[in-house]
């Protein structure tokens, strides 16, 4: 079991014809994603690394059954990519792109009330179940199946966590990257409560960062529903308020949004946080001994 | 981006926000001949800087004659102000926003942001203008009204209203300040703003409802169909090295230390910057490659950290997914010759190619020490820097 994807999962590729997605496509083919199609306007009927590429996301779900999509469309037109993925219904729809406007997805997010789909994204790595499944820009090879969910802000520190995770010998369940942008599809919540009815993963790790106040709602919800240890990180100790880092939604704005009210939260939740970067493996690996799953995560 | 408040209300004027008369100037002569245009009893002179603060730092100034415009404008031009929001270097004053004076009976705070948690836009309002939000949300939040917008429709009249009667303003104005919130909610959203902030909104002895000041940020995701707001940039008041990284499509932020830092990825950039401090070192900037980084990227890159003449070390910290650690390493070799290295490198690859990375390096002949993890890099780096 894993969340959001498995080795089921169809997926449909969204701008398939642009350089950045022909060469993720090819990633995810090799790492044995089942890629259905892609759709590209204009371009229907041709095909591209075996995959065929329709005009229209509707004409591509009828041909090809898809349940999922992946869009790498440029920021001006990813909006409209991704209601044209929730107008399909299709269940789960992953945003890569990054820069759009954010009054662009104040729009879709009314859009897509009282619809079916789940958006993750945009601005993220996307989502990868280790063994079955990969949508996204990740490196798969890092990856181990196992039993620890990941879910997280930023695309590099996920990566980093994985690793150290890997190289312990604890694989993964899923690792869902929820993106960066102020206005997104999927929060911490929505995942730790996928993690928390996930029979086959056991702990978590979730990796936040300053601006907004989503890691302080997700540790109170952990503190009243979760029944999973879950071992956190937070980035930007250091950053300075009112520049953005990097990130649409990394800022610190009003005093608001600081790693320091994070953790304090965190930890007054119940969950551990790594000091730095480098420890959030062996701080996951301490608290899996303290609650006995230690040996039920070692995967090798 | 940010802009000037005089530009901020020349967007309001279009969209039939009412703010007062005022004319800019970029000298004394031009401030005395706005002065003159405008005509009114009492002048207001304000320092044009991207900070707020400015009433506090002595940056606007109340005139009664041409000859106190004269004075405080000769004064304020070429002036370092410094206020809460600038960093002890100050912001220097090129310049200023001359103003008719008006009799305000009462401050008000009107503004419009994305909220995240709704993913909406909220209009935030409250009768005690003049102060700082935060402050009123810390001490007082209860004098704080919300309303929360629905993008299919925009700001419906009852809302504006419902807010107007919650922070009091009298009955007879309600209707334009009504006028007020609504043209203020079109500027947000056709001109992609991130925050639209009055505060001031005043009520006018002569019965008006206007702006004295305003503050517009716009969402530079969305700059790209904002010809015009673009136009308002002004690079004086952004950071050189900013400006030079941008051109390079690198996401860079100067700060204070003496450690540069190269990264890939948001994310992992700050968390770098936070491993040094951790470690006892002081990161001299946030540096985001990217995920495409190129060597020659990776040449500009190293240029502009070491444009910085605090810088006395650098850390390149690398966890290559889709980027390769040999593109990276060919990269750092590159610059290195290039820019001719004098100061200590410590380099931590991570990920995709990582053994044919470490073997450019090591093979480079280039004084470069490398590190086997994000933390040993810091360490290695903070102690060199020493």
């Amino acid at each position: 079991m894993s969340v959001f994807i498995n080795k089921d999962t169809k997926v449909i590729v969204q701008g398939i014809t642009g350089s950045t997605a022909l060469f993720h496509t090819k990633q995810m083919l090799e790492y044995g994603t089942k890629i259905v199609g892609g759709t590209s306007p204009g371009k229907g009927g041709q095909e591209v690394e075996g995959v065929p590429v329709f005009n229209t996301v509707e004409e591509a779900v009828k041909q090809t059954g898809a349940n999922a999509s992946v869009i790498y469309v440029p920021a001006p037109f990813a909006a409209d990519a991704i209601m044209e993925a929730v107008d399909a219904e299709l269940d789960l729809v992953i945003c890569i792109t990054e820069h759009i406007p954010v009054l662009d997805m104040v729009k879709v997010k009314r859009y897509m009330e009282g619809k079916k789909t789940r958006l993750i994204g945009p601005n993220c790595p996307g989502v990868i179940t280790p063994g079955e499944c990969k949508i996204g820009i990740m490196p798969g090879y890092i990856h181990t199946k196992g039993h620890v969910g990941v879910v997280s802000r930023s695309g590099t520190l996920t990566y980093e966590a994985v690793h150290q995770l890997s190289q312990a010998g604890i694989g993964q369940s899923t690792a869902v990257g929820i993106g960066g942008d102020p206005v997104n599809g999927t929060n911490f919540i929505d995942v730790l409560k996928a993690f928390n009815e996930d029979p086959e993963t056991y702990a978590v790790i979730m990796i936040g960062e300053i601006g907004g106040t989503a890691e302080e709602e997700a540790a109170e919800w952990i503190k009243a529903n979760m029944t999973k240890p879950v071992v956190g990180f937070i980035g930007g100790q250091t950053a300075p308020p009112g520049k953005r880092m990097g990130h649409a939604g990394a800022i610190i704005s009003g005093g608001k949004g600081t790693a320091a009210e994070k953790i304090k939260k965190m930890n007054e939740c119940g969950i551990k946080v790594a000091d730095t970067p480098s420890v959030i493996g062996e701080t996951l690996i301490s608290v899996l001994k303290e609650k006995g799953l230690y040996e039920k995560c070692k995967t090798h | 981006m940010n802009i000037h408040e005089y530009q901020g209300k020349e967007i309001l004027r279009k969209y039939g926000v009412t703010v007062p008369n005022g004319k800019v100037a970029f000298s004394v002569e031009e401030a005395v001949e706005a002065a003159k245009e405008l005509g009114t009893d009492v002048v207001v002179v304000k320092a044009q800087i991207h900070a707020g603060g400015r009433g506090k730092a002595g940056g606007v100034k109340v005139a009664k004659s041409l000859e106190e415009v004269r004075e405080y404008a000769s004064e304020l031009l070429g002036k370092t102000l410094v206020t809460h929001q600038t960093g002890p270097e100050g912001k220097e004053v090129k310049r200023l926003l001359i103003e008719e004076g008006c009799d305000i009976k009462k401050e008000y705070y009107v503004g419009f942001v994305v909220d995240r948690a709704t993913s909406r836009v909220v209009l935030m309002a409250s009768e005690e203008g003049g102060t700082e939000i935060e402050e009123v949300a810390a001490k007082t939040p209860e004098k704080i009204f919300k309303e929360y917008i629905d993008p299919a429709v925009g700001l419906q009249p009852f809302q504006a209203r419902r807010i107007a009667f919650n922070i009091n303003i009298p009955k007879e104005l309600v209707g334009q300040a009504v006028k007020f919130m609504l043209g203020l909610y079109q500027v947000f959203v056709e001109k992609d703003c991130s925050i639209a902030e009055i505060n001031p909104l005043v009520v006018t002895g002569d019965g008006k409802v206007m702006a004295l000041d305003a503050k517009l940020n716009f969402d530079s995701n969305a700059l790209y169909r904002q010809k015009d707001v673009l136009e308002y940039r002004d690079l004086d008041e952004e950071n050189p090295k900013e400006i030079e990284a941008s051109k390079y499509d690198l996401s860079y932020i100067a700060l204070d230390g003496n450690i540069g830092c190269m990264v890939n990825g948001a994310g992992l950039a700050m968390a770098t910057m936070d491993i040094i401090k951790y470690y006892g070192g002081e990161p001299a900037n946030f540096l985001d490659v990217g995920g495409g980084a190129t060597a020659e990227k990776v040449t500009e890159a190293f240029k502009i950290i070491l444009s910085d003449e605090n810088v006395k070390g650098i850390f390149v910290n690398i966890f290559g997914g889709i980027m390769k650690c040999d593109v990276i390493a060919q990269g750092v070799v590159e610059a290195t010759k290039q820019v001719g290295l004098t100061i200590p490198l410590v380099v931590r690859l991570e990920g995709t190619n990582v053994e044919l990375g470490k073997k450019i390096l090591e093979e480079s002949g280039l004084n470069i020490t490398s590190a086997e993890s994000m933390a040993d890099g810091a360490q290695k780096i903070v102690s060199l820097v020493k």
